[in-house]
């Protein structure tokens, strides 16, 4: 019997009010353990994503629109593009490969996008890596009213090769809005835990000429992904001066990340946010060690007076209790990371059917380090007042009557 | 064979008092001179308040005097930091209190080994004799609540000899039972001291405990403060 087995048979003795405390601790962890990972996580994943292209060429207007049309696959399109200027950033010499891309249509929620297939055959969504279709499907045929879904899409609607569809007009579905035309899906994506999951891809001309577009949509784009040549970082700069500050009719969001990076400095305040209230309910939950270890002190003067007696010194009468303390945080802090578990899985699987952003929650970050450390250092702190208290009691008081 | 005739506790002057509510200092205990040698057996006599429980947790360094000495052996242990007195009473001294003072969250075996293990180390196998010696070898992991009276303080007597100690204070052990297992109780303790080669200083006010010692003090005489007091 050490003073280990003391503080266990202690958490024992008082396991209601360790429970409670433990899960408060539990709570607050995962919170914060959520709000870090997801926070570090995604803001990683976003500016990370950007489809193989460094840069969009798209109406005037804000190049984070932009960006979350064209990459993201969320968002309204701000304005379409001429064809001319379509080819004219195609014939720059700094640029190795332009995708254009037509939104304005969905099927029940799911976006439409028109393209061309370049951006399956000539493009790499990342480093080493090209979309691929699950077996016995092919690319769409751009003379042909063919689609290529992509693999989440296809999942939740069921929808497989050989499936025949009516797209829908418009971003937002609207049952009342359904094009004439008959889309077959002769492909499905094959996952690629990219934005391209969510969406259903057709050829360029198929929305350009769907029926009820406007006449001019057969002469434009929404936008134009665009990926210059090896070591011309140069040239981004000067396409950056040529459309965005010479010219006024057409914005050019280069580089991607960065355009997504400034979308997380604006929101970094939500951060803050979310990370005060972790810590907050870090707080509350550490006073709550500190109250009931503090308020079980009138009846544990007596044990504590025994455990002296014995010969049990002041200062590992003190020792237990702020180990106790820190044995609670660290219970609260290891079934924190169940919490973790169930609220990063939730979490993760809302940003994939939102954004189709996939986060990785179980990869290591270094707050799964110092988060438990800085909970059983709190819990440890916590423990100090009731400590003190313990160091103080009188033995011959507490042990037996005076006579 | 045990030396009785060497003194295992001496003391001279020995004098505490506490803070009363007016403020003032009032003193408890007040021994000119005292001793116990190894291995004997006294009983001393004290009415409630006189004092004599203070005398026992000065003698075990749970207090520290005012003024005088305590020698144990060759230790003065009233000059002793509390540190180092909490030490030497885990590892010299055994001590049974009249309301036992068993950690109730604890199994019999375990109030004995946690005797020992702030003493001279957690023994589970000389833990485990103690109990069967005082008659609990079947009871080793109840809980004091799941025992009689009687078998608790049988207990506490195995946890104060736990460490092997060279004394054992006794305050009011019978105090909490009844005849027929205070008699048990008090033949168990000085059987077990003899046996351990343990002194025994045992305060009762009970004048059947008392009978039964061949050597007993008044410790109302040798106190000079409940002197003081009565003649007050």
């Amino acid at each position: 019997m050490n003073i280990f087995g003391i503080i266990v048979r202690s958490l024992r003795q008082h396991a209601l009010s360790t429970a409670v405390t433990a899960a408060s601790v539990a709570l607050a962890g995962g919170l914060l353990l959520t709000v870090w990972v997801v926070k570090t996580q995604s803001q990683a994943a976003f500016t990370g994503v950007n489809a193989g292209f460094d840069a969009v060429l798209g109406a005037r207007g804000s190049k984070l629109q932009l960006v979350l049309n064209s990459i993201f696959d969320l968002e309204a399109s701000p304005g379409n593009v001429a064809w001319q200027d379509v080819l004219d950033i195609q014939n720059n010499p700094a640029v190795e490969l332009t995708v254009p891309i037509a939104v304005g249509d969905n099927y029940h929620g799911w976006r439409i996008v028109g393209t061309t297939p370049d951006l399956f055959l000539k493009n790499e969504y990342a480093p080493g890596k090209s979309f691929e279709l699950r077996p016995g499907g092919n690319w769409f045929d751009p003379a042909r009213r063919s689609a290529v879904v992509g693999s989440f899409v296809a999942e939740k609607m069921k929808l497989k090769v050989g499936d025949k569809f009516h797209p829908f007009h418009g971003l937002v579905f609207d049952e009342q809005k359904q094009h004439a035309e008959t889309y077959v899906v002769v492909g499905v994506l094959q996952p690629s835990n990219t934005p391209a999951d969510r969406v259903i891809w057709i050829p360029l001309e198929g929305v350009q000429r769907m029926s009820g577009h406007s006449p001019d949509a057969g002469t434009e784009v929404s936008a134009v992904l665009v990926k210059l040549k090896a070591g011309s970082a140069l040239a981004g700069f000067q396409l950056d001066t040529f459309y965005n500050k010479q010219g006024t009719r057409l914005t050019f969001a280069w580089p991607i990340g960065r355009v997504i990076a400034e979308l997380f400095d604006k929101i970094g305040w939500f951060d803050r946010v979310l990370t005060l209230v972790a810590w907050l309910v870090a707080l509350v939950a550490t006073s709550s060690i500190l109250a009931s270890i503090y308020n079980s002190m009138s009846e544990r003067r007596r044990e504590l007076a025994i455990l002296r007696a014995l010969g049990a010194h002041r200062a590992t009468v003190f020792l237990t209790i702020v180990l106790e303390a820190a044995a609670i945080s660290a219970l609260g802090v290891v079934a924190g990371f169940g919490i973790y578990a169930a609220l990063i899985s939730a979490v993760s699987q809302i940003i994939r059917a939102q954004t189709g952003v996939v986060l990785e929650p179980f990869t290591f970050n270094p707050v799964m380090l110092w988060e438990p450390a800085a909970f059983i250092a709190l819990g440890a702190l916590a423990g100090i007042i009731p400590a003190i208290k313990a160091y103080r009691t009188d033995v011959a008081q507490n042990l037996t009557p005076q006579s | 064979m045990i030396n009785t005739s060497s003194s295992l506790v001496q003391i001279g002057n020995l004098q505490k008092s506490f803070p009363a509510p007016d403020g003032a200092r009032h003193r408890v205990v007040d021994v000119a001179e005292f001793s116990l040698a190894a291995g004997a057996q006294l009983a001393m006599a004290g009415e409630s308040g006189s004092g004599k429980t203070t005398f026992l947790n000065l003698i075990a360094g749970i207090l520290k005097p005012d003024a005088g000495v305590i020698r144990f052996n060759d230790s003065v242990i009233s000059e002793f930091s509390e540190p180092q007195r909490d030490r030497f009473r885990a590892q010299n001294i055994g001590y049974i209190f009249q309301t036992f003072n068993l950690l109730q969250g604890y199994t019999c075996l375990e109030n004995v080994l946690l005797g020992m293990s702030f003493g001279h180390g957690a023994d589970p196998v000389f833990a485990e004799n103690l109990l069967q010696r005082v008659g609990l070898g079947d009871r080793l992991h109840h809980r004091p609540a799941q025992l009689s009276t009687g078998q608790q303080q049988r207990v506490a007597v195995a946890r104060a000899l736990a460490n092997r100690p060279k004394l054992v204070l006794a305050d009011e052990p019978t105090g909490n039972l009844d005849r027929k297992n205070s008699r048990a109780a008090l033949a168990l303790i000085r059987e077990a001291c003899r046996e351990t080669g343990a002194a025994l200083l045992l305060v009762s006010h009970d004048a059947e405990v008392l009978g039964q010692f061949a050597d007993t003090q008044d410790f109302s005489k040798i106190n000079q403060a409940a002197v003081a007091e009565a003649v007050a």
